[in-house]
């Protein structure tokens, strides 16, 4: 954020303020043809060529409502604890703008696909319950391009490959009152999106976007200050920073004696601070009416059983479980729940170890440490879940040290391979064999003659110096309990008659 | 060969008795709608490709002895603002002038395939807005059974093409009355059908929720058969409607005794008293042949024009956004600005009819006024369908005039917009119910102007509509004086 926009209000001013937080959030569902028409979704094709006459709004076209859009948009409901309204419809909104080829876009107005849900957040560990307001379906425009062509000084050029791409829009309740809380808001509720496979949320190809209303008040104050609405929040970096702003320039304002405009303001990353759009760029009166073109969607009892039993797990629900099945910690069921891909890959992982516990180490210390420092997701692991479990397996078997596993581990990472393989190609399998391992016992035994009369006279614990001994001759691939035991066998007279 | 006189069996006849290949009739048809468009205007452009190669095929699978479907070889004439692939569709506007469609209307696709001939698009009101033609921008029509006056609209072109015997059916489009109306003023058969019945996918949008495809015809059997054809779901229309599509012309009989008609008092009024006695006894024709006639009530009448001028504008000033200038339509001059581009292209494109429905339509979704009127209008559209609910409690169709007048001349109300939406009362109700209503010509009035008789039937059921009409038609005769004299 640049420092004039924290001068705005000073820490004591903030500090006497309340700010009061909505989000407006819109996701692309994961669906694989848009919303109206058989049109694929998929990102980066050539401009224009994803398009029909349908998604080109010609002359004619009509609209005809996609029913694996509406079960992800339920799914995603469900997942937000919202009511699915038995009965809703769909609206136009009406404006003029060059990558809105119908003059307006299907939305859903005065009766939205469901209602009256909320997402759970904790900030500093304060939990606490924000109000999802609505969810509503609606078809995304085009793409205006304004830059980077030779004319671009005089012309725009529009790219309707994404027009008719499959959106619900979450509008919260004004119930966030930090930009943490706003901040916490959006991770649950993309992690809860991304759990039910209703969007991939990626926010880089524009999957999630996000506005926000803002206001401030007088701490203790009941009613609302007036607020502002902030575009333009694409990553969860801009959103707190735009916040921040957002916050401390309202302060400010009203800390001098000025008054807070009902305006759009748009943030500009590169700045860090929110401008106010030219009023003709939001004076819209969109006016809404009902979509003549569309049947009201009615979603009965038994579409709704359906949806819901087709239902991935919420991410609530697998941590829970996951606390009961795998006795982990709450800690380590919250880090493995995280992500939907994260889970998958620890239930594989765990399910082929058969040890949780270990499993549950291994993913979150090693695993997660090599991939933080790859900057990669879990999804992209060079080690696959299988192989992990693989090698967790043979750790609880007994098969591979602890050391020596995580040597084998750091292979697995580098090369993809199985742990059979790289033990197998490096030699790195345990020593555990008794005839092998009485060899070097007996030259660890001639080498230290002082250690083993120490050991004699009664001062047993200089044996772990022994052991330490086997092991650096081995490179560390002797099973330590079984060198213990035959060491211990070795000194004792008695036994070695 | 004398086209004018042609029915859908006439050709068929004429096709399996090899008296004429669909190849020789598509090209002596398109002869004649070419040269009689000199005086009439009905067609904005001919589509003689298409034709003659849809005539080919039919004529291969006569060859091969393949049944070339019910409409083999049949000329038809489409209503320009219903689009057809590879073949310009204007909607009678000049932002549309040079728009070539990449995709056929179901309707179009239909008629195709039962062995339909398309010969060309015709002339109508800009984007079916009027009650004359006469807002074309490619001008009026003229009807062809009186040339100084208007043939009605908005499918001016459609029923004057069946009128002058150019095509043996056309498609036309209804929103308040553009089928009916001009059937009336031209003297042939024109039918709107249940909303739904017919799929909406490819017709240009006026007001989407009234936006009705129907037929036009010489004779009410044709008019049947075409809408046999076109009729039945389509997947690609969210509002066509799943009920089965009976054989409409296998009960036309022309026995009607028995049927229970209504004569709604409301509809009496403002009639001239010619069109007023041509009704009356078209009802007494109907009640010699065993009907039992009664007088009825819809009271929500009264309300009608003024609940349709609300909903229709309201969805086209919504449906007529993407006329911007961005893509397919003529766009006049870039502009300094977005906005600017938009001014010029929407202010020289659209003629006044459809700039004075936008701001109408407009301003009745407008933030503060839409409770006002575009929901009042929705609850006033919900009481008129409850009027004929009630009605067909009691009567199995409702006869009505199409128009309180015949055809007026060229002229003679294009400069008062009110007087011209008021032609529209007797039409308006039963497209804001969603019935289906058709006109079926029930004779002339001293000068010689064909005054039609409007059936209304309760939803889906167009049988007794066209039952009714098939009944009338066989005592009153078919079509018009002038071209019955001719052909």
């Amino acid at each position: 954020m640049s420092s004039s926009a924290t001068a705005a209000a000073t820490p004591e001013a903030l500090a006497r303020y309340e700010p009061v937080i909505g989000l407006e959030v819109h996701v692309q569902l994961a669906t694989a043809t848009k919303i109206f028409c058989g049109c694929p979704t998929s990102f980066g094709a050539p401009p224009n060529t994803n398009v029909c006459p349908v998604c080109l709004g010609l002359p004619g076209a009509l609209p005809v409502l996609s029913r694996k859009a509406v079960e992800l948009a339920i799914r995603g409901a469900l997942a937000l604890h919202c009511r699915v309204r038995p009965h809703s419809r769909f609206a136009r909104k009406n404006y003029f703008y060059p990558d809105l080829p119908k003059g307006y876009q299907i939305s859903q107005y005065d009766e939205p696909l469901a209602e009256g849900g909320h997402v759970d957040i904790a900030v500093d560990g304060a939990a606490r319950r924000i109000g999802v307001t609505r969810v509503h379906m609606e078809d995304d425009a085009g793409k205006s391009i304004h830059e980077g062509f030779a004319d671009s000084d005089r012309y725009s050029y529009v790219d309707l490959n994404r027009c008719g791409t499959p959106l619900v829009e979450i509008v919260s309740e004004p119930d966030m009152r930090s930009s943490a809380e706003a901040y916490a808001y959006l991770t649950e509720l993309k992690q809860a999106l991304e759990f039910v496979a209703v969007s991939t949320c990626d926010m880089e190809k524009g999957h999630l976007r996000c506005d926000a209303n803002v206001s401030v008040r007088l701490k203790g104050a009941e009613q609302f200050g007036t607020k502002a609405e902030v575009k333009n929040l694409n990553s969860f970096r801009f959103l707190k920073q735009a916040l921040d702003y957002e916050i401390a320039r309202q302060v400010a304002l009203i800390e001098s004696g000025g008054r807070v405009l009902q305006e759009t303001r748009l943030y500009n990353p590169d700045t860090g601070e929110t401008a106010a759009m030219r009023s003709k760029e939001h004076a819209h009166d969109y006016r809404y009416f009902p979509e003549p073109d569309l049947v009201p969607l009615r979603i009965g009892e038994k579409w709704l059983d359906e949806v819901k039993a087709a239902m991935p797990e919420l991410p609530a629900d697998k941590r829970a479980r996951f606390i009961q099945e795998y006795g982990l910690r709450e800690y380590d069921a919250h880090v493995l729940t995280a992500t939907r891909s994260a889970s998958e890959y620890y239930e594989t992982a765990a399910r082929v170890a058969g040890d949780s516990k270990t499993t549950a180490n291994w993913v979150m210390g090693e695993l997660m440490g090599l991939l933080k420092a790859e900057g990669k997701q879990i999804a992209e692991s060079p080690v696959s879940a299988e192989n992990l479990g693989d090698l967790v397996k043979r750790i609880t078997a007994g098969e591979l040290s602890g050391k020596l596993a995580k040597e084998i581990f750091a292979r697995m990472f580098a090369t993809g391979d199985a742990p059979a393989a790289i033990m197998e190609r490096e030699g790195l399998k345990q020593i555990s064999d008794a005839g092998e391992l009485e060899g070097i016992i007996a030259e660890v035994l001639a080498r230290n003659p002082s250690q083993v009369e120490q050991y004699r006279g009664g001062k047993t614990t200089v044996i772990n110096f022994l052991v330490g001994q086997a092991m650096r001759a081995t490179r560390g691939q002797a099973d330590v309990a079984a060198v213990t035991a035959l060491l211990k066998r070795k000194l004792r007279p008695e036994d070695t008659c | 060969m004398d086209i004018a006189s042609l029915t859908i069996d006439g050709v068929r006849e004429g096709l399996l008795a090899r008296r004429f290949s669909a190849s020789e009739l598509a090209t002596e048809a398109l002869r004649f709608a070419e040269e009689e468009n000199g005086r009439t205007n009905a067609y904005l452009h001919f589509s003689p490709e298409r034709a003659l190669e849809r005539a080919r095929r039919v004529d291969e699978q006569v060859a091969r002895g393949e049944d070339p479907g019910p409409l083999a070889a049949v000329p038809v004439a489409v209503k320009d603002v219903i689009v057809t692939k590879g073949v310009r569709t204007t909607c009678g506007s000049k932002l549309l002038a040079h728009y070539v469609p990449p995709y056929d209307a179901t309707a179009v696709a239909r008629l195709e395939r039962a062995g339909g001939v398309i010969l060309g698009k015709t002339n109508c009101d800009e984007f079916a807005m009027g009650s004359s033609n006469e807002n074309s921008a490619f001008g009026p029509v003229r009807n062809p059974v009186a040339p100084d006056r208007v043939p009605g609209g908005s499918s001016g072109g459609s029923a004057a093409a069946v009128a002058q015997g150019t095509a043996v059916v056309a498609l036309g489009s209804d929103t308040g009355g553009s089928i009916r109306q001009p059937a009336s003023f031209c003297g042939v058969v024109g039918v709107t059908p249940t909303y739904g019945r017919v799929s909406r996918y490819g017709l240009t949008a006026f007001a989407s929720s009234l936006d009705h495809i129907g037929p036009f015809a010489r004779t009410v059997k044709d008019a049947a058969t075409v809408l046999g054809v076109i009729a039945g779901r389509d997947v690609c229309d969210s509002t066509s409607a799943a009920a089965p599509v009976p054989d409409y012309t296998a009960s036309l009989d022309g026995n009607v005794k028995g049927l229970k008609l209504g004569l709604p008092r409301e509809y009496l009024k403002e009639l001239t008293s010619e069109t007023g006695e041509l009704i009356a006894r078209g009802v007494e024709v109907l009640r010699q042949l065993g009907c039992e006639v009664r007088e009825i009530s819809l009271p929500a009448t009264d309300y009608a024009i003024a609940c349709y001028y609300i909903i229709a504008t309201a969805e086209a000033s919504s449906n007529l956004a993407r006329y911007d200038g961005v893509r397919y339509t003529v766009r006049s001059g870039d502009g300094e600005t977005l906005a600017e581009m938009y001014r010029n292209t929407r202010g020289e494109g659209f003629g006044a009819e459809c700039k004075r429905r936008i701001m109408l339509g407009t301003y009745v979704l407008s933030a503060g006024y839409y409770d006002a009127y575009y929901l009042k209008a929705q609850k006033v559209r919900a009481l008129i369908a409850r009027d004929f609910a009630d009605a067909f409690q009691e009567v199995d169709a409702i006869v009505a005039p199409v128009s309180p007048f015949p055809a007026f001349k060229l002229g003679e109300k294009i400069d008062d917009p009110v007087a011209m939406y008021l032609s529209d009362i007797y039409t308006i109700t039963g497209s804001l119910a969603g019935i289906p209503c058709m006109s079926v010509p029930c004779g002339e009035t001293a000068e010689g102007l064909p005054v039609g008789m409007q059936i209304l039937t309760r939803h889906f059921d167009e049988t007794t509509m066209f039952r009714l009409a098939d009944a009338l038609e066989r005592t009153v005769g078919v079509g018009n004086a002038r071209t019955r004299q001719r052909g």
